[in-house]
């Protein structure tokens, strides 16, 4: 019912190991070639966002688990480059591809600054937001896409069917839900709504603890 | 085809990732799907541009500045734009303020959203599946794995980033740093302060 990326609360993990102040060294060096395939594939504006994103959830759980995080980024691109038609299975299997001149939509090195520097905001227009900020409002007891069988959702799992208080109001945002899915970006009025530790774990560390999570308004009602 | 894995067109490359990478590198390259001379600006920007030191500006202009500090908190993304950081991962910024009552700290449990135009790429440990699935349930015993250490009466608020908002940490600012100008008080203003896994550091002591 759910997919292996929604690990927040899971236990068994080990120690978080810190890596010195500054910009990250790559540990490996295809791991510089990993990030920028990865960007530069996603400047062809083939899929969004939550697509890649779906595209990483998907992969076997067995390979989620084992994958470093560039192996997952690897995996879902040629997934995704597959499902687009961009690349066939066999050119996947051969290694190699006829060549061809660059295409249109690909991005040349002169528009990079600019495209990074440009970002994609997904603020849109729609409907005024139902909640206001100290509404007391109760997630979705599933964690589950409603338009599309083990779909996309941004609704945690240990954050599911809780109630909690709406902190921010950010206003209509791309609802991922059913962007991923190519169907359409169906913008929703989207929260940030803090839940009490001891409402999320039996256990807290410290009850007066908080957890934030951004949530979109079809995954709320109100409590 | 009964094995579990075939299903998923990445199985038919090579499953060393540097062959992997390499073969996907050829396939797109050959067809045209990348430029390798965007791929090599794309990469040098984040090698060479963009990182903490970007935030660190935001943070301490915000505490030098009131006016900057009050902007900060009503409209983040104009505010950084004062500063020049604007883009892709940064298209909706929302500064939080430690205070003596609450830490904050950002995570991404469901992946690895991070502030890029603000922070640079994530380090490895904030895309780690320990720092994923602790730092909700636990982060007392996840900041421990930093070195640090709150007390009881400081609660701690963490923001798990699952929608296109990304957080910025804006640390306390350390003591003794009184009359320092923005340039100076940088130094003390690390990555993980601005994540929450850290605090600003502390003035050198006098020799």
């Amino acid at each position: 019912m759910n997919h292996p990326h929604d690990m927040g609360g899971r236990f068994g993990d080990g120690a978080v190991v810190p890596t010195p102040d500054g910009i990250a060294p790559y540990d490996a060096d295809w791991h510089r070639m990993a990030l920028g395939l990865t960007l530069a594939a996603g400047g062809l504006g083939a899929w969004t966002i939550d697509a890649a994103r779906h595209a990483r959830e998907s992969l076997d759980p067995d390979d989620y688990a084992r994958f470093s995080y560039y192996e997952k980024w690897l995996a879902a691109l040629a997934d995704l480059l597959v499902d687009r038609g961009l690349v066939s299975t066999a050119e996947l299997a051969q290694g190699d591809a006829a060549p061809k001149p660059l295409a249109d939509r690909a991005w040349r090195a002169g528009n990079v600054a600019a495209a990074l520097a440009r970002g994609t905001p997904y603020a849109r227009e729609g409907a005024a937001p139902v909640f206001r900020i100290g509404d007391r409002v109760r997630s979705r007891a599933l964690a589950e896409n409603a338009y599309v069988k083990g779909g996309h959702i941004r609704l945690p799992r240990y954050a599911a069917g809780k109630e909690g208080r709406v902190l921010l109001s950010h206003g209509p945002h791309v609802f991922p839900d059913k962007n991923a899915h190519a169907l359409g970006e169906a913008p929703e009025p989207l929260y940030t709504v803090g839940f009490s530790a001891s409402d999320l774990w039996d256990q807290p560390e410290n009850p007066a603890d908080q957890v934030t999570v951004d949530l979109w308004e079809s995954y709320l009602e109100p409590a | 085809m009964p094995h579990d894995h075939n299903h998923h067109p990445h199985s038919l490359l090579p499953s060393d990732p540097a062959l992997r990478v390499q073969a996907l590198e050829t396939i797109l390259t050959r067809k045209g799907l990348v430029d390798p001379a965007a791929m090599e600006a794309i990469l040098e920007t984040y090698e060479t541009q963009v990182g903490p030191h970007l935030g660190a500006q935001v943070v301490a202009r915000a505490w030098s500045d009131p006016a900057y500090l009050a902007l900060l908190r009503q409209d983040a993304n104009r505010a950084i734009a004062e500063l020049g950081i604007t883009g892709r991962q940064g298209e909706h910024v929302v500064a939080v303020e430690n205070t003596p009552q609450t830490h904050n700290m950002v995570v991404c449990t469901l992946c690895s959203c991070y502030p890029w135009p603000l922070l640079g790429i994530p380090p490895a440990w904030y895309k780690s599946d320990a720092y994923r699935a602790r730092a909700v349930r636990e982060p007392r015993a996840v900041l421990a794995d930093f070195g640090v250490t709150l007390p009881a009466e400081q609660s701690i608020r963490v923001w798990d980033s699952t929608a296109e908002i990304r957080y910025l940490v804006i640390p306390m600012r350390p003591q003794g740093t009184e009359g320092w100008d923005p340039a100076r008080l940088t130094t003390l203003i690390t990555r993980d302060s601005m994540i929450g896994t850290g605090l600003a550091r502390a003035p050198a002591a006098p020799a």
